[in-house]
């Protein structure tokens, strides 16, 4: 437990789990998608569904997803700039079930129409962890530099990107390897000690066998 | 790797023959690999953010639920008509505790310290310290580091938030925090910084998270005004050379095991205690249509 995550963040209260944690998890959201967000289903459940309006968990997630921070001041006001940039919404309530009190399902279409559903928590504090991305474990807190890639589960990929971080001097802190089944899709979390260099996304996504390579910088608060 | 013990910090300081401030600050440098000045400027950045919610505070606004808002302008419109007791220091310092906790309430952008609830402890002592005894900044961002290590200790040893431990765990560590802050400022060293944590922390004990509707406004608001006087209280004692009798360490480890035994109607599920009055109950009914 660092000092930092004691004193601060700097945040649009009122409540640090309900409102920044779910700013938080609409930013983090709006990276993996990697395009502006057009559509989004929001399925509340548990305390988000209980207290969430009165923690302004609604404005916060849409806050998220238009790309605002935990300290910006216009999330009070975000479904009118949703309005603006033309994100259309929804919110519904729903058992997820064995998830956190604080967790919200999102159901989201991009403007290139790519397709993507979350599962989300808020853990306390802030602090935010990705469940789910299209039924895949996921396991992102966001809390590192993380890099998220997509690529086909063949042997050497994996030492492939290892041995290109460590090139460029990038520390691995955890890492996580899933894939759907032999010879499949494959997807690797790596949370970093360091931001990555555009270059060093370039390299990856340019790879073989690598098909998409997500990078969500860590976010303060 | 924090402190898990006020034990732990002292031992270190006494080691290294550094304050108290110091070795929190060394701590942070040493886990998130930062020199002295990045760390440092994090830190400024917190407490000047805390300054501007301050300023920014609006008494027109209103929270969600209606309920919340325009306190801090009213108690101190009564501290500067002299109708109050409590003196000019303990005037302002409620005034700037309800202002921050109504600011949050009404979704302006405070420094959580621990967290968004008991965001005002915190500003309320040290701001007004600044403004009224004329310390330096440096001094006051050290203040911070203090505070953020009595933080640290309490949050790893036992809780901060509301959900696993009660009030006593958000305004209460916060009251710790801002005690062993007021402590440094007025010339404590780091026993009594501990010491006046300690004596925060006993007074808060067994406090309940009761939130009506669940929100964070009643009775959160107002409590930041009591966290803040017993700050006050506490950082005195200790200055006067008053001990806690039980340990520090052992002060939070009591306050983990009464906030264990907290049912969970009274951890912020917002079914218990004034949440579950008759007025509390219809203000939660009104909130949900």
């Amino acid at each position: 437990m660092n000092v930092f995550d004691i004193m601060g963040p700097v945040m649009v209260g009122p409540s640090s789990s309900h409102t920044a944690g779910a700013v938080k998890i609409g930013y983090t959201a709006r990276k993996l998608m990697r395009e502006e967000i057009k559509e989004a289903k929001i399925f509340l459940h548990g305390s988000f569904l209980l207290t969430g309006k009165g923690h302004g968990t609604d404005k916060a997630l849409i806050a998220g997803l238009l790309g605002m921070m935990p300290d910006d001041e216009r999330i009070p006001d975000s479904f009118s700039y949703a309005k603006e940039r033309g994100l259309e919404y929804d919110f519904a309530g729903i058992e997820l079930r064995s998830a956190h009190p604080n967790s919200v399902l999102m159901q989201l279409v991009g403007e290139k129409g790519n397709k993507m559903e979350i599962i989300a928590s808020s853990i306390g504090g802030s602090s935010i962890v990705i469940n789910q991305i299209d039924g895949v474990e996921a396991d992102i807190t966001a809390a590192y530099p993380t890099l998220v890639i997509k690529n086909v589960d063949k042997p050497g990929h994996v030492s492939m990107v290892t041995s290109l971080l460590s090139k460029h001097s990038i520390n691995i802190a955890t890492m996580k390897i899933q894939r759907d089944k032999r010879g499949g899709n494959a997807v690797m979390i790596i949370e970093c000690d360091q931001e990555l260099p555009g270059e060093v996304l370039e390299l990856l996504g340019n790879a073989e066998g690598v098909k998409k390579v997500t990078y969500i910088n860590a976010v303060e608060a | 790797m924090s402190f898990r013990s006020f034990e732990e910090i002292l031992s270190k300081c006494k080691e290294q023959d550094k304050p108290f401030w110091r070795v929190i600050l060394e701590d942070d440098m040493e886990e998130r690999l930062v020199s002295e000045e990045e760390s440092f400027e994090k830190m400024k950045h917190l407490y000047m953010s805390m300054k501007g919610a301050d300023i920014a505070y609006d008494e027109g606004l209103k929270s969600t639920s209606g309920l919340v808002g325009g306190d801090g302008a009213r108690i101190s419109r009564a501290v500067s008509e002299g109708k109050t007791l409590g003196g000019p220091f303990i005037g302002e310092v409620m005034s700037k505790a309800l202002k921050m906790g109504e600011s949050n309430a009404c979704m302006k952008k405070i420094v959580a310290a621990p967290t968004g609830g008991a965001c005002g402890v915190i500003p309320a002592v040290l701001l007004t310290y600044e403004e009224q005894f004329g310390a330096f900044l440096q001094q006051m961002i050290e203040a911070m580091y203090v505070a953020a290590g009595v933080g640290q200790v309490i949050a790893v040893r036992a809780f901060i938030s509301g959900a696993a431990g009660g009030c006593q765990a958000e305004i209460g560590s916060a009251s710790a925090m801002a005690a062993g802050a007021l402590t440094y400022l007025n010339g404590g060293d780091g026993e009594s910084i501990a010491h006046s944590a300690a004596m925060s922390l006993k007074n808060l004990m067994g406090l309940v998270c009761d939130t009506v509707g669940g929100l964070v406004e009643i009775p959160c608001v107002k409590r930041n005004v009591g966290g803040a006087v017993i700050a006050i209280a506490s950082a005195d004692m200790a200055v006067a050379g008053i001990r806690s009798q039980i340990p520090p360490d052992e002060v939070i480890d009591a306050m983990r095991e009464v906030g264990e035994s907290l049912p969970r109607t009274l951890r912020e599920t917002g079914e218990g205690g004034l949440a579950a009055t008759p007025t509390g109950r219809e203000i939660m009914n009104r909130l949900m249509k």
